[in-house]
């Protein structure tokens, strides 16, 4: 759900480990307004990456919520007492009512269950001041580059960076690229084109003719879970190491066992999928590597051996002061490092703190 | 936002048992060849699911016994892209008012329940496959007119054009459209009146949207009707089947756009 939510909503878990009664049956006294308790400034408005990383410890904690265990309780009952059920409806009705949909509770009567999930990714392609990337003419804008954000990427910095890029940038850059250009043509009888073209056709033409056993989404799945058990909300050493030799593996396995249906003369959704499963075996071992060699916490990259003794993400401006780019050598050779030196003038990172 | 208030459902959480569900679904394997309806029964269904994730756990099984799964389109999943419509028992999007296919969960049918699965079907939004259907029409009418034109490079104050409140929150009910075709699939007449009344109100409202106000109206309306839609005999159908509640006055204030602007609009 929408992370606004948590301006009228307050989290809480149960304080007692393996608390079964339904929300609204557990004691004021017998629940953990948790983020309120550890960030009295700040309580429930702390910053995402914060948010989240608390909720996986009390889940991990075995005091999360559910069926499942993997939620906690977003409560809105003391602001809909205090403001009235008619401002909460003003203000997030169309949530509620998606949140009402998933799960067939009523938000209004009961605490949502909510816990953090993938939402928008860190870091992209590299880009120079231009917005171009490596290849000469190719442009990328908004989310798609790395160069914005700060230590968290949501809705609204990912759209100010694609208005920012797209009004201010794209629109000098692109025409100065274009004039000052000389282009040839480039009709599809090119060598470049046909080589392209084979390319992704015995690509496609690999993917149908392996006949495995597992389904592209068998393999999607389980490469979800290892990104999500050890490259995800916190991660360390052994994880990213263990990881880093597991990845690899399944791609192997992918590209020994997939099944994929049908041909490549239609439009073949299943091949498609397949096609993105194959470029997130690859994706998936970068993005490894490079929280393996960042060995502080930085944002919403949190590194466990790097944290300061109240638990918060722990810099090294020393070591890591810089944009990691890594350069694309083919799939399975390692890619190459290139590190971009960060130089703060007027504004200098210090350490954050929501106590 | 004024909120849109549509009813909380009653419904229990639970780990409820699973479901068996007979399904009835419309295999084409391209534009020009035939369809027909195929049966399928699923046993393990969790009232949990959506009924996309039931259709992915059909084609799991269907490749996994080497045959060729059903296609659909989807995307967020969340009921903001539009682009996941399906005719579910003669319904656009299913059972469920202001719900999206994607939004629309097992738990609202019974066990042993059949369900017969279809595309939209509208000579504009031709078949291209099994449940997905072209609806490049929708993007072509938008490209006639609906859009705005600005200078890039210097914006100005956010406070510099005033919106009265009443027209900001008119024109963001009608920017809730997610041309999704529901509209169209559920009107007798294939008409996509309500879709392009939404998109031209969502602009004719705002002052951002004046300087092409005329053209616009003229130019999409004459789109629409080239791309083949039937015309609106105010029947309703596409207000009780949207999925955003987009409202059918905004066909009305459409149609006084057109007529506005064919009468000395520039164009
Ligand atoms: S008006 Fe409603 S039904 Fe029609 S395209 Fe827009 S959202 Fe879909
Ligand atoms: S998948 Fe996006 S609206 Fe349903």
């Amino acid at each position: 759900m929408s992370e606004s939510l948590r301006n009228n909503g307050r989290i809480w878990v149960p304080k007692n480990k393996g608390d079964r009664r339904p929300p609204n049956a557990i004691p004021e006294a017998e629940r953990d307004y948790y983020l309120e308790r550890k960030y009295p400034s700040f309580g429930n408005l702390v910053p995402r990456d914060v948010a989240s990383r608390n909720a996986k410890e009390v889940c991990d904690d075995g005091r999360g919520v559910g069926d499942s265990g993997l939620s906690v309780y977003l409560d809105f009952r003391d602001d809909i007492t205090r403001l009235g059920r008619d401002v909460i409806e003003a203000r997030y009705g169309n949530l509620f009512e998606m949140y009402n949909r998933i799960t067939g509770e009523d938000p209004y009567a009961q605490p949502m269950r909510i816990y953090p999930a993938v939402h928008y990714t860190m870091g992209g392609l590299w880009v120079d001041y231009q917005l171009q990337s490596s290849v000469p003419g190719l442009f990328v804008l908004g989310e798609a580059n790395f160069s914005d954000h700060g230590a968290n990427r949501l809705g609204a910095s990912a759209l100010m960076q694609g208005l920012a890029d797209g009004y201010f940038v794209a629109p000098y850059t692109v025409p100065d690229y274009i004039a000052s250009t000389r282009f040839t043509d480039a009709p599809v009888n090119h060598p470049a084109f046909n080589e392209a073209a084979t390319r992704v056709d015995d690509n496609l033409k690999h993917l149908l003719g392996v006949k495995g056993k597992t389904t592209p989404r068998e393999f999607h799945r389980r490469l979800g879970h290892l990104m999500w058990d050890y490259v995800g909300m916190a991660r360390n050493e052994v994880g990213l190491k263990k990881v880093l030799s597991e990845i690899p593996a399944l791609r192997d396995e992918f590209w020994r066992d997939v099944s994929v249906p049908g041909s490549n003369d239609y439009m073949n959704q299943s091949l498609e999928y397949a096609g993105r499963v194959a470029d997130y075996l690859e994706f998936a071992e970068v993005m490894a590597l490079d929280a393996l060699e960042r060995a502080e916490s930085c944002g919403g990259h949190f590194r466990e051996e790097s944290q300061t003794p109240e638990g918060e993400a722990l810099r090294d401006d020393e070591n890591f002061a810089h944009v990691a780019a890594w350069e694309f050598t083919g799939v399975g050779t390692a890619p190459v490092l290139h590190r971009e030196k960060l130089d703060f003038e007027n504004v200098h990172p210090s350490q954050r703190s929501y106590k | 936002m004024v909120a849109q208030s549509r009813p909380i459902l009653e419904g229990s959480h639970s780990a409820a048992s699973s479901m068996k569900i007979k399904l009835k679904v419309w295999r084409q394997k391209g534009p020009d060849a035939d369809g027909k309806l195929v049966d399928y029964t699923l046993n393990d269904v969790s009232p949990d699911m959506s009924f996309l994730e039931m259709l992915d756990v059909l084609n799991e099984s269907l490749i996994r016994t080497g045959q060729d799964p059903v296609d659909f389109d989807s995307d967020c999943r969340e009921g903001i892209c539009g682009s996941c419509g399906i005719m579910i028992n003669g319904k656009a999007h299913g059972p469920l008012a202001g719900t999206t296919t994607c939004q629309l969960h097992m738990r609202t049918f019974r066990s042993g329940d059949e369900i017969v699965v279809e595309p939209w079907r509208a000579e504009a939004f031709p078949v291209v496959r099994d449940l997905v259907i072209d609806r490049s029409a929708f993007d072509r009418i938008i490209v006639a007119g609906g859009f705005i034109s600005v200078n890039t490079g210097a914006a100005p104050d956010a406070n510099a054009v005033l919106v009265p409140k009443q027209n900001a929150d008119m024109a963001m009910d009608a920017a809730a459209c997610i041309a999704c075709g529901a509209c169209v699939a559920q009107c007798k007449n294939a008409s996509a009146a309500l879709f392009v009344g939404a998109k031209v109100s969502h602009l004719a409202l705002l002052p951002q949207g004046n300087p092409e106000r005329s053209r616009r109206a003229i130019r999409m309306v004459q789109q629409m009707d080239a791309e083949g839609f039937g015309s609106c005999s105010n029947e309703g159908e596409c207000e009780a089947v949207c999925p955003k509640g987009i409202s059918i006055s905004n066909i009305a204030r459409m149609n006084r756009e057109f007529t506005k602007a064919s009468f000395g609009g520039t164009r």
